[in-house]
């Protein structure tokens, strides 16, 4: 039962990464990209109906995090005490520089909430990633099963490691890439004009970067944490993970190459799943490695009681069909290319 | 204020009241807003569809401000309630993520198309989203109040082997009885803080003579709901509460009263204020026998005072206990008062021209926000010293490894951050007002965006 709702959660994690992921990447991108008000607006059209629901995946995963993990969602979040706090800041400043922004048009307005969207989108990227990267290298668990991490100590692996070292930094930066270039692809795709062609052009530029940043990271964490290569050992089948993502990085070169636009942001979502479960088989059957094995949380320890998650797979179930459907109907109400209207209210006035 | 568990406490309690504002604001007007849309949909008259999208402005603004102010409570649960989480997340981790799943996907899906969408949808699709946002928010306050009930009266669960709380009965969990009758006196706050921000915006045209045929709408549409709503929410919910209180909670009840003696024929405290010290009330003023009567429905029973129980048992902040319930029981009065007066001029017909009446619906606008905090901080100060109520202690919930100081850092950075957003709202919302409903009125520059299939 641990183990179907370890992977359970994961996949939201993964919905979460890839929705939310195009929305954030087009953050990270918006000042790049979109230079006028009228293509900033395209950009923020482009995510504008659907944002508040991708967001909605962080949510209903850590709600599932936290029922079917207690002990888990303990631990990490009061180790994470800071870096959560900050993520929170940020989502605040975010989700309020895209509802606010269209409210009013002003030289003094609009500006500052680009700035923001675009400024607390990519910290984000970077962050989330560090907090993946954290996780793999494992936390200073002791035997009572919390611990602490202030952001930074001396940027190394040592045992006081901070939230921040080099191997996390490096995990940020490659987040930060990967969804540029998946932001990028999705702003693409949802465009036309100059901010479609800046958004090709950079995710083109971004691709190069998540390759070899990939490779290099990949190398890293086989040697940092050592469970990841033991489960490659014993379960060779798992490599099917990595195969995937390395399809879809190639893809997405391949279909810009080609210049078709969704199959392009369909490959990047290959790339970005596969990379995430590939980690998460790598880790298995940990949720929280320490830093000294002997204290890390497992699936069998972290879990809540048998009955609990029995009736939760019940309604999981059921509240995915549901959520599935929704998600398609919104898509589909809001497919096709963005237009920004010059005379309409926007609530069909 | 320098232990850890005394900065946690104010920490959720400053990020949950301030989150506070929004939800029942966004929940009062869900409902409000499907029925203009209902309106709009059997009269065929524009003029409901036009107060729908000005409305629909105003609850976009509120919505996403919930939103924000959301994430960071259920993440508290880990990050400053970790040991809380550790020994009940088994549980109330059911509630919280059913919220999720449930209630956010459908709350976001259907308010992008309801905000987005008019022209798409068409005139029944239309009225479907509103329908649907209505549905998700109101779930979502079930599945929160649910996750409350639990820990004022837990049920449906056992203790595991390794001392954590484990849930045993499903439906025990999602059908409290303390969670459906708190659920109703919930929403009936929710709905009366609509009614009035509505009925107040009318009032607010009719007395500036400008949008008036919106004016009378918005005010009868406030009135009308607002009364059942005002009506319903001391009986039979808010006498239910008190019941649930006066059985399962009786220290609760004894420090909510002011009353530290147990007394035959007990008083109902109108005004006074408590000495915890001297144990007593100061410059009581008191009905006699009331409370004995409200309580148990006997002018003669017994109602057990504070000094009946172990200090250890008391509320720690019986004074702030006492004044939250004595404010939120006033102005539910005055909510009755000025809501069952406002209907009996509406239908005399002379409720447009009643300035003093108007004035007085305007003035009341943010009453229902004073009295819907009051309500939770009478449930949330009157479980103390309890975490889960006879179970876990506040004080051993807290997050072990998380410092004093560092709650105040996030503390301290949550308000600076939440002051910002309430001076934002405040003016995005009054701009919205004063641009009005008619868009004859809205400048051409108000353009947003519309998105259409290539």
């Amino acid at each position: 039962m641990g183990t179907i709702w370890f992977w359970l959660v994961a996949i939201m994690i993964a919905m979460y990464v890839l929705l939310d992921g195009f929305d954030l990447g087009a953050g990270a991108i918006h000042l790049l990209v979109a230079k006028t008000d009228e293509e900033r607006r395209q950009v923020l059209a482009s995510i504008g109906p659907v944002w508040d629901g991708n967001e909605v995946w962080l949510i209903a995963a850590g709600g599932t995090l936290y029922f079917a993990f207690p002990t888990l969602y303990a631990s990490a979040f009061s180790g994470f005490y800071l870096p959560l706090m900050i993520v929170l800041w940020l989502l605040i400043l975010r989700g309020a520089s895209i509802e606010f922004r269209n409210h009013i048009e002003s030289a003094v307005w609009d500006p500052l909430w680009d700035f923001l969207f675009w400024g607390s989108s990519l910290l984000l990227a970077v962050f989330f990633g560090a907090a993946l990267g954290n996780v793999v290298r494992g936390v200073p668990l002791d035997s009572s099963g919390y611990f602490f991490e202030p952001l930074w100590t001396d940027f190394r692996l040592g045992d006081e490691t901070g939230i921040l070292d080099w191997y996390t930094i490096l995990v940020g930066v490659l987040a930060l890439l990967a969804l540029m270039m998946h932001g990028g692809l999705w702003v693409q795709m949802k465009t036309s004009g100059e901010v479609n062609t800046r958004a090709g052009k950079l995710a083109h530029r971004a691709w190069w970067g998540v390759a070899a940043l990939t490779a290099l990271v990949t190398a890293v964490t086989f040697r940092i944490q050592p469970q990841v290569k033991e489960n490659f050992t014993t379960w060779p089948w798992g490599f099917l993970f990595p195969l995937l993502a390395v399809a879809g990085i190639a893809g997405v070169l391949f279909e810009l190459r080609k210049r078709d636009e969704r199959k392009a942001f369909f490959a990047s979502c290959a790339y970005l799943a596969g990379m995430l479960t590939s980690v998460v088989f790598g880790v298995y059957p940990l949720v929280l490695p320490a830093r000294n094995p002997v204290y890390s949380l497992t699936v069998t320890t972290a879990k809540a009681g048998v009955y609990g998650l029995k009736v939760g797979l019940v309604w999981w179930v059921l509240g995915m069909i549901l959520a599935a459907g929704y998600f398609t109907f919104v898509y589909r109400s809001f497919a096709g290319k963005v237009v920004v209207g010059k005379d309409s209210h926007g609530y069909g006035d | 204020m320098g232990q850890a568990v005394d900065v946690h406490r104010l920490h959720f309690a400053f990020t949950i009241t301030f989150h506070y504002i929004f939800p029942q604001l966004t929940m009062g007007l869900a409902l409000l807003l499907v029925y203009l849309k209902t309106k709009a949909l059997r009269t065929g008259d524009e003029h409901y569809s036009r107060a729908a999208r000005f409305w629909a402005r105003i609850f976009g603004i509120n919505f996403a401000l919930g939103v924000v102010t959301g994430i960071p409570m259920e993440f508290q649960f880990g990050t400053n309630w970790a040991a809380f989480s550790k020994t009940a997340g088994g549980v109330i981790g059911q509630t919280l993520a059913m919220e999720g799943v449930f209630s956010f996907f459908l709350e976001s899906s259907f308010l992008g198309l309801f905000l987005f969408g008019e022209k798409k949808l068409g005139r029944m699709g239309h009225w479907w989203s509103a329908f649907l946002v209505f549905l998700g928010s109101w779930l979502s306050g079930y599945f929160i109040v649910a996750t409350d009930a639990w820990m004022q009266h837990p049920s449906g669960y056992r203790f595991g082997a390794n001392g954590a709380i484990e849930l045993s009965s499903f439906w025990d969990l999602l059908l409290n009885k303390w969670a459906l009758w708190q659920y109703a006196h919930t929403m009936l706050g929710a709905v009366q803080t609509g009614c009035f921000v509505m009925a107040g915006v009318g009032a607010f045209y009719l007395l500036t003579k400008r949008d008036e045929i919106y004016g009378r709408t918005f005010l009868r549409a406030g009135i009308l709901v607002g009364t059942v709503a005002a009506i319903l929410q001391l009986f039979p919910t808010g006498d239910m509460q008190g019941k649930l209180v006066a059985y399962h909670q009786q220290p609760t009840l004894a420090a909510m009263e002011g009353l530290f003696e147990s007394q035959e024929g007990a008083p109902l405290a109108i005004l006074g204020q408590p000495d915890v010290e001297k144990r007593k009330l100061d410059n009581p003023l008191e009905v006699p026998m009331m409370l004995s009567f409200l309580t148990y429905r006997q002018w003669r029973a017994n109602v057990k005072g504070l000094a009946d129980f172990p200090q250890t048992e008391w509320p720690d902040q019986i004074p702030l206990l006492y004044y939250s319930y004595h404010v939120m029981v006033g102005l539910g009065t005055i909510f009755i008062s000025v809501m069952v007066l406002a209907s009996l001029l509406l239908w005399r017909g002379k409720l447009y021209d009643s300035r003093w009446m108007l004035w007085m619906l305007m003035v009341c606008v943010p009453l229902p926000h004073i009295a819907n905090t009051a309500g939770w901080m009478t449930a949330e100060l009157g479980r103390q010293p309890w975490l889960i109520y006879g179970l876990m202690r506040t004080a051993s919930g807290i997050s072990p490894r998380v410092a004093a100081g560092n709650a105040w850092f996030t503390l301290i950075g949550f308000m600076g951050m939440y002051t910002v957003l309430a001076i934002l709202w405040l003016f995005l919302i009054y701009r919205e007002i004063a641009l009005g409903p008619d868009p004859g009125h809205r400048p051409t520059s108000e353009e947003a965006l519309v998105l259409a299939a290539e």
